[in-house]
């Protein structure tokens, strides 16, 4: 009894996800895609949560729908003012229908060959009993990681290298936006509605960022989703109009952005120097160190998030310049 | 006894949501639509909390839910009074 | 037979083909970068769709941290790819 009306869920889920994402794709209007591409992400959440992966699913809703949809969004608004880039692209649709058909429809059954080959084999996959040395020895080494939520363990601990060189990226992307260009026009002051809800909700998610931090040792949460909520606060001001204080000014926000990065080479060199490996926590040590390269790795994500928001150079580094 | 009381509001919210969308699809201008959808939605979303509250076990636990229905009311209301803002003045510059 | 695991990696994969088909098809690069974001999204669907143990037993955690740092990789490349496009899109207009 239970099981079926599970399996309903699961189907009505399924299906509608796999709707919203067909309608983000197929449609032509380049905003309703976007809409569409997070209500999507929104309902992935809720699949993720229910297939009991909680930290996930904090992190699609806050980065996945929430972040990727205000990048979106706000490329959206630089597409619409150079409005004959859309022009362009649909009349390069209409020249030779007839090659594009056929185009279309050998794609078309790649991409469903491809699918049928990964659905065979994952078919074939599921035949086997599932290989569990890797969550065996998670479980096994939990006590001694200094965290007891599995995922963080495994994040900030048994996989420590992993994420460091996920901060790396995150560091180069930054410096890449950086380098294409100065940072989109800010928006105007918003007005009293805009301007109060403001002044609860960002002090609301900061507070949320650092519970999310602190909680993360023991429960769904850590330093990613932090990250996120802290970047939406960021971006909540920017759009109100604040730029000054949605990120900090030039010379730390270098070190900001770099921090991630930095405080896991600074705790493995450290622990290299005392003669352990590079990112061998002790065990009596692990918890206060994972705390701090999650707490300096939460700033940097948030600014990085905050950077990428704002799609280029920030202002205030050609006026440090004019000093 | 409270599974039944549970039941009765979450449906009543799910009818509240289901007339939200269907003034979404079928009324005539962007005003009409985004009333419709912001105050149906909303009511729905408090009914569901409220059916959802019964069955938490603790009183924080409901708490937290009626938090998180005070701050989407909040926010929901604003975001609405952004959109029919700037169709306000997309309409007067035009 | 149709296990929850199957229906969560077999709807994994019909996400990733749809996903490919309109980043190959589509002309709008910004339309290009969802899809590839949708894609990213089918693979998570299928990894997490393999860590399930169902309800009983813990979740396998290592596809978890897999897919939480696919998912920062994702944004942060979608951020990149976007201010790429903005750059060739003012490139063009000065031509």
């Amino acid at each position: 009894m239970n099981s079926t009306s599970l399996l309903v869920f699961d189907g009505l889920l399924l299906v509608s996800i796999v709707s919203l994402a067909w309608a983000a794709l197929a449609s032509i209007d380049a905003r309703r895609s976007v809409i569409l591409f997070m209500a999507f992400g929104l309902v992935l959440a809720l699949a993720w949560a229910r297939l009991r992966a909680p930290d996930v699913a904090l992190a699609e809703a806050a980065i996945g729908a929430g972040l990727s949809g205000a990048l979106l969004l706000a490329a959206l608004h630089d597409h619409d003012r150079t409005a004959a880039g859309v022009g362009s692209s649909s009349t390069q649709n209409q020249t030779s229908a007839g090659l594009t058909t056929v185009i279309r429809w050998s794609v078309t059954l790649l991409c469903a060959a491809l699918a049928v080959g990964l659905g065979w084999a994952l078919v074939h996959v599921f035949d086997h009993p599932a290989n569990d040395a890797l969550a065996r020895a998670v479980a096994e080494n939990l006590d001694l990681s200094g965290v007891s939520n599995p995922v963080t363990a495994v994040l900030l601990n048994f996989r420590a290298y992993d994420t460091l060189l996920e901060l790396a990226v995150l560091l180069t992307a930054v410096l890449g936006i950086f380098a294409l260009g100065p940072a989109r026009a800010g928006y105007q002051p918003a007005g009293l509605i805009f301007d109060g809800l403001t002044r609860w909700l960002v002090p609301v998610l900061i507070l949320t960022a650092a519970y999310l931090l602190w909680v993360g040792a023991h429960a769904p949460g850590g330093a990613f989703q932090a990250g996120a909520t802290l970047a939406a606060a960021g971006v909540v001001l920017r759009l109100a109009g604040r730029h000054q204080i949605g990120l900090p000014a030039a010379r730390t926000l270098h070190i900001v952005l770099a921090a991630g990065v930095g405080m896991f080479l600074l705790v493995g060199f450290a622990l290299l120097a005392t003669g352990r490996a590079f990112l061998g926590y002790p065990p009596a040590w692990a918890g206060s160190l994972i705390l701090l390269i999650e707490t300096a790795a939460m700033l940097a994500i948030a600014a990085t998030l905050v950077s990428a928001f704002v799609g280029g150079q920030p202002e205030s580094v050609t006026i440090d310049n004019e000093e | 006894m409270i599974n039944a009381l549970s039941s009765l509001l979450i449906l009543a919210g799910l009818f509240f949501y289901i007339a939200g969308s269907i003034g979404l699809l079928r009324l005539p201008d962007l005003y009409s639509r985004l009333h419709a959808l912001t105050k149906a939605d909303n009511l729905g979303l408090g009914l569901l909390t409220a059916g959802m509250a019964l069955q938490m076990p603790n009183l924080m636990t409901a708490l937290k839910l009626v938090i998180i229905w005070l701050a989407i009311l909040v926010a929901s209301a604003t975001s609405a009074h952004l959109i029919a803002r700037h169709a306000r003045r997309r309409e007067s510059r035009s | 037979m149709l296990t929850t695991q199957l229906l969560y990696a077999l709807s994994g994969c019909v996400i990733v083909a749809l996903g490919l088909r309109s980043a190959l098809l589509h002309s709008s690069l910004l339309q290009r970068v969802l899809a590839i974001n949708v894609m990213g999204s089918g693979v998570f669907m299928i990894l997490l769709a393999v860590a399930y143990r169902g309800a009983e037993v813990a979740p396998d955690p290592v596809p978890h941290a897999l897919v939480l740092t696919g998912i920062v990789v994702a944004v942060s490349a979608t951020a990149l790819a976007l201010a790429l496009a903005r750059r060739l899109a003012a490139e063009q207009d000065d031509d």
